[in-house]
């Protein structure tokens, strides 16, 4: 039904689309590590070697661990599964809480004491009314 | 239907069609924005900050909808010889672009009172700018050559590279972790965003749709005007 013509330039097209998914998957595959704009506690307890350069420790604000003395912030990031302390002193952003997501940007001390120059609040997927959280936290 | 593809014809849609569409326009934007910024609740958590949402999704929609559009005309036209595709897909590119512009902007704007940072080198954040620089290369590709065969191939040349960063774009908060959020609405899951902040989003979409639709119709009735002007009466 079709030139021979299209034919190859349909097979070129294809291809040119294949060679490029491959490349850009080993790609990505490999800077795995890089990708990733911060890594989660568990992460950072099977650290062979501690990283002396910047991180960042990502995950929530455990309940109840936020504790604030004169401008020091200490409060714990959890992923559920393990844990790590975190120390701030600067103005941390309107949406930090407990129970909330949290990016903390800075240097790690050991596996389980992160000091941080930089905190950032991860914000979820979820967008509602204070009404229907309201009503949703009642249940 | 070959008809309807007669330069005459489609000329004379071309012509007329922006007014109405403008028109249809304003009418949607209106209601869209008095939806998003008066209507609608705000959020739980973010309360106002919520609002940037219905211009910052809307804009990257529409932004990667218009990339796709532009990549899939692209390969037709290399693929079947047709000139037509490749003048829709250049009229198309602008408004795309502008689109992810504003998406950029307005998620940077959102960024600093809700993440605490303007700018994050994140994967979503970073596939988003690349995907404005594949719009940028491919802009200044049909300024830089003459001739209409090279352009042709340079210019879907760069929609199939730049094609392979659309889905990362889109899978990008599933893949690894990035300050981004993942997707609230999800065709095959439950949506994790109230109704009442779904209709205002569907209809600022709707009118970046009609903006998007008025721009390419001035840029391909432009297109036409210069194929009438060299005495070609086919596409």
């Amino acid at each position: 039904m079709y030139g021979r013509k299209v034919k190859l330039r349909f097979l070129f097209v294809v291809i040119i689309l294949i060679t490029l998914i491959l490349t850009t998957f080993l790609i990505l595959n490999s800077l795995e590590e890089n990708v990733v704009y911060f890594k989660s506690p568990s992460e950072i307890k099977s650290l062979t070697e501690l990283d002396k350069n910047k991180i960042r420790v990502g995950g929530m604000v455990k309940k109840n661990s936020i504790s604030i003395n004169s401008d020091e912030v200490n409060f714990i990031i959890t992923d559920f599964k393990n844990e790590i302390n975190v120390i701030y002193s600067g103005a941390v952003p309107s949406l930090f809480a407990e129970g909330k997501g949290v990016v903390a940007e800075g240097f790690l001390k050991d596996r389980n004491f992160f000091s941080a120059i930089k905190i950032l609040a991860k914000h979820d997927e979820n967008y509602m009314p204070p009404e229907v959280k309201e009503a949703l936290g009642e249940k | 239907m070959l008809k309807l593809l007669e330069p005459n014809k489609i000329f004379q849609i071309t012509s007329k069609a922006p007014k109405y569409v403008l028109l249809l326009f304003i009418i949607v934007l209106s209601i869209g924005l008095v939806e998003a910024l008066i209507l609608s609740p705000e959020d739980y958590k973010q309360s106002d900050a919520v609002r940037i949402m219905y211009v910052h999704v809307p804009a990257a929609w529409i932004s990667l909808g218009i990339f796709s559009s532009i990549t899939l005309l692209s390969i037709s036209g290399f693929i079947f010889k047709n000139k037509n595709f490749f003048l829709i897909s250049k009229s198309l590119a602008p408004s795309g672009f502008v689109f992810n512009l504003i998406a950029l902007v307005t998620g940077s704007i959102w960024g600093k009172p809700t993440w605490g940072t303007w700018w994050a080198w994140d994967a979503r954040i970073t596939s988003m700018l690349i995907l404005a620089l594949f719009y940028l290369m491919y802009l200044i590709a049909w300024r830089i050559y003459d001739s209409e065969e090279k352009v042709y191939k340079i210019s879907t040349f760069i929609t199939i590279i730049g094609i392979i960063n659309v889905p990362i774009i889109k899978y990008s908060v599933d893949w690894w972790n990035t300050l981004h959020q993942p997707a609230s609405i999800n065709i095959m899951t439950k949506n994790s965003i109230h109704s009442s902040m779904l209709y205002p989003l569907f209809i600022m979409t709707a009118a970046f749709a009609l903006f998007s639709l008025l721009i390419f119709l001035m840029k391909y009735n432009t297109e036409l005007i210069k194929i009438k002007n060299k005495g070609l009466d086919r596409l």
